[in-house]
C-alpha cells in the first residue's frame, strides 16, 4: 500500500495548499496557496524539508486522520486542540504517527488557519504548476471523509522539534507600504489610518478580511477609478470607506482605492487575525522592508528557528506542564 | 509618497514587490493598446529581478522578487522604455463569434439596461451585438475578459445592489464594457445575456481561452439553438474562433 493520509472526518474547510501558483496574474488567476505562508514554511522547517511541498490547511477546525505507513507530521499556524490516540500533542512541533493510530485535530484556540504538514508532502496531481486548491477559481475542492491523500517519499528523518518562537495569531501591529493610490488619501487620513486600532470583522475568507474601526476613509474620485491589478496584502477602501485586506485567493483586478499594501512578511498576522482581534498598521519605507525581507532569508531561504521538543533540560518546565495536562508525555522525540 | 504627481505614463510603486506603469487612469482605447503592447515587449525580455508582467486596462503591472530586484534600476529602465517607444498596434489577430441568448431569464437586466441607454430592448440588443468588442484585459477571475469600448451611451453605472450570482457564461455590461463570466460570480454589473462559453478550463491544454487583443462578436440565438450548441460543445457553447489579419 502506498504512503497515504486517510481522512476519517474533516472540518468544513480543509484544503491542500502549497506556496500557490505564480505567473497567471495576466490571466486573472491570483497565486492562491496557503493563507499563512509563514506557517507553511514553519511546518516544512520542523520536518527539515523544502518549503514548496503541499500541506493541509484547516480553517477553524481540523479533522481525524489515519496513516497507511509511519508518517512524520508537523502542526503549525493557528493552534488547535490536537491529540494522538487521545494523548495531547504539542502544537508548533513535529511528531510521528503510526498506522493504527488516530490523529485528531479539533477547534482552533486562537487564529484562523492551522496546518498539518507531512514528511514528503501531499502528492496530489498539480494543476497549473501547483497543488493548491483555489476555491474561488474552482480549482480542486475541500477534503472530505473517505478521501485518501497520496504522500510523497520522505527524504528526511526525525521528529520532536518545536518552533523557538510560538505563533503569530491574535492580531498585532502590521507593517505597510504605500501603493499607487496612497497619495489619493489626505495626509490626515493616512495619519488616522496609522493611529486607528482596527478590529477584524466576521466577514472574511481566503479572499480577504473586512476590518472595522474609526470614521470612513474616503478619497476624491473614488467611484470613477479604473480597475487595476491588485495583489494579496493590498488594503482596499470599499464603497463604505472601511478597509478590506486582500489575501491569497483575492481577485486580480480591483477598482477600489488602496490606501496601503501589507508587507508580505506581515500578511500572516492579518490572515491569522480571528474575528474580534485587533490590528494596527504602520507605514515603513521600502528600503526598510526590503532590508528586513532579505535579513529573514539568509542565502535566499526563510530562516525558521527550531528547538528540541524534549530531552533538553531547559525545556523541562514546558514538559511538566504537558504532563500535568495529559498525564502522558509526548513520545514523539523517540524514533 | 507623492507618486501620483507625475505626468503619464507614470511609474508607481505598489507595496514591496509591485511596480505599475500607468498609461492612463481612465478607460481609453489607445492607452489600453499601448499597455498591451508594452506588456508584451516586457514579457519577451524581463528586466533583471522581475518575475511576472501583467497588462491591464490602462497599465502594466510588474511583480518583482525583492530578494534580487533593485527598484531604482528597474524604474530607470522602465522610464527609458516608455519614453523610447510608443506603439498602440493590436498584437492579437483572432476573432471570436460567441452565440448567446439575451433577455428573459437569460438576461433579466436587459430591459433596465435598454432604458438606461435610452433605447427599446430590441434596439439596445441590436446595438450591442453589432459592436466589435475587443478584449482589453483578462482579470478579476481566471479567464474573465473586460471587453469594450462600447459607445458613449453605454456608460451606465453599476447597479446599486449586488446580484448574488450570475451563472457561468453570463454576459454583463456596465461602464462601456461587457464581460462574459467564466465562473458563477456575484456582481454589480447588469446581466443581459447568457452563453455556453467557458473562458477558463483548468484541465485543458489551453486553460485560458481569450487573450487581450482578441475581437469578440456576440451572435444572438434562441434558447433552443443555444441548448443544442451546448449539448454538442459543452465547454465552448458553439463559439468559433478564426485568425484574422491585424
Amino acid at each position: 500500500m502506498s504512503r497515504g493520509l486517510e481522512i476519517l472526518s474533516a472540518g468544513p474547510q480543509v484544503t491542500v495548499e502549497d506556496e500557490g501558483r505564480t505567473g497567471y496574474l495576466a490571466f486573472g488567476l491570483a497565486r492562491g496557496g496557503a493563507a499563512d505562508t509563514l506557517a507553511l514554511a514553519e511546518g516544512a522547517a520542523l520536518l527539515g524539508q523544502g518549503p514548496g511541498l503541499a500541506a493541509l490547511e484547516m480553517a477553524g477546525f481540523g479533522g481525524t486522520f489515519a496513516v497507511t505507513e509511519p508518517l512524520r507530521i508537523a502542526l503549525t499556524g493557528a493552534p488547535m486542540r490536537a491529540a494522538l490516540d487521545g494523548a495531547p500533542l504539542v502544537w508548533n512541533a513535529s511528531h510521528l504517527v503510526l498506522p493504527g493510530q488516530r490523529l485528531s485535530i479539533g477547534a482552533v484556540e486562537a487564529g484562523v488557519y492551522g496546518y498539518l504538514s507531512l514528511g514528503g508532502g501531499i502528492a496530489t496531481e498539480p494543476v497549473l504548476g501547483s497543488r493548491s486548491v483555489h476555491l474561488t477559481a474552482g480549482l480542486g475542492r475541500c477534503v472530505a471523509a473517505g478521501d485518501r491523500l497520496p504522500i510523497g517519499p520522505d527524504g528526511g528523518a526525525g521528529v520532536g522539534l518545536r518552533l523557538a518562537a510560538g505563533g503569530h495569531a491574535g492580531g498585532g501591529v502590521v507593517r505597510v507600504l504605500p501603493t499607487a493610490q496612497t497619495s489619493m488619501f489626505s495626509p490626515e487620513d493616512r495619519a488616522r489610518f496609522e493611529a486607528t486600532v482596527f478590529r477584524r470583522e466576521a466577514a472574511g475568507n481566503r479572499q480577504g478580511v473586512r476590518l472595522a474601526g474609526g470614521a470612513p476613509f474616503a478619497t476624491s474620485g473614488q467611484r470613477s477609478l479604473l480597475s487595476e491589478i491588485v495583489e494579496p496584502g493590498d488594503i482596499q477602501m470599499t464603497g463604505e470607506g472601511v478597509p478590506y485586506v486582500l489575501l491569497a485567493e483575492c481577485q486580480t483586478m480591483g477598482g477600489y482605492p488602496r490606501i496601503a499594501s501589507v508587507v508580505p512578511d506581515d500578511l500572516p498576522i492579518v490572515a491569522q487575525a480571528a474575528p474580534g482581534d485587533m490590528l494596527r498598521f504602520r507605514f515603513v519605507t521600502l528600503e526598510e522592508a526590503v532590508a528586513d525581507h532579505r535579513a529573514r532569508r539568509p542565502g535566499g531561504k526563510l530562516r525558521v528557528a527550531t528547538r528540541r521538543l524534549l530531552r533538553d533540560p531547559r525545556e523541562m518546565a514546558d514538559l511538566l506542564s504537558y504532563q500535568l495536562i495529559s498525564g502522558v508525555t509526548d513520545g514523539g522525540g523517540e524514533e | 509618497m507623492e507618486q501620483a504627481g507625475q505626468a503619464p505614463p507614470r511609474i508607481l510603486r505598489m507595496g514591496l514587490s509591485g511596480i505599475l506603469v500607468q498609461f492612463s487612469d481612465r478607460l481609453d482605447g489607445p492607452a489600453n493598446r499601448r499597455s498591451l503592447d508594452f506588456g508584451a515587449r516586457l514579457a519577451a525580455a524581463l528586466p533583471e529581478g522581475v518575475e511576472e508582467v501583467a497588462p491591464s486596462l490602462g497599465g502594466v503591472y510588474l511583480r518583482l522578487d525583492p530578494l534580487r530586484a533593485d527598484h531604482g534600476a528597474i524604474e530607470a529602465r522602465l522610464r527609458g522604455l516608455v519614453d523610447g517607444e510608443a506603439s498602440d498596434a493590436v498584437a492579437s489577430a483572432r476573432r471570436w463569434t460567441i452565440p448567446a441568448v439575451f433577455g428573459g431569464t437569460s438576461g433579466p437586466d436587459l430591459d433596465a439596461v435598454a432604458a438606461a441607454v435610452d433605447l427599446g430592448a430590441k434596439e439596445a440588443l441590436a446595438d450591442l451585438v453589432t459592436q466589435s468588442l475587443r478584449v482589453m484585459a483578462i482579470g478579476f477571475a481566471p479567464g474573465l475578459p473586460y471587453m469594450g469600448i462600447l459607445p458613449e451611451r453605454w456608460d451606465i453605472p453599476r447597479k446599486a445592489g449586488l446580484t448574488p450570482k450570475v451563472p457561468q457564461g453570463g454576459i454583463v455590461v456596465a461602464v462601456r464594457q461587457a464581460i462574459i463570466f467564466p465562473t458563477d460570480t456575484p456582481t454589480g454589473w447588469w446581466h443581459v445575456g447568457q452563453t455556453g462559453f467557458r473562458g477558463f478550463r483548468p484541465g485543458a491544454a489551453e486553460p485560458f481561452l481569450l487573450r487581450p487583443g482578441d475581437e469578440v462578436r456576440l451572435r444572438p440565438v434562441g434558447q433552443e439553438e443555444l441548448r443544442a450548441l451546448n449539448a454538442r460543445d459543452p465547454e465552448g457553447g458553439g463559439a468559433l474562433v478564426e485568425a484574422v489579419l491585424a
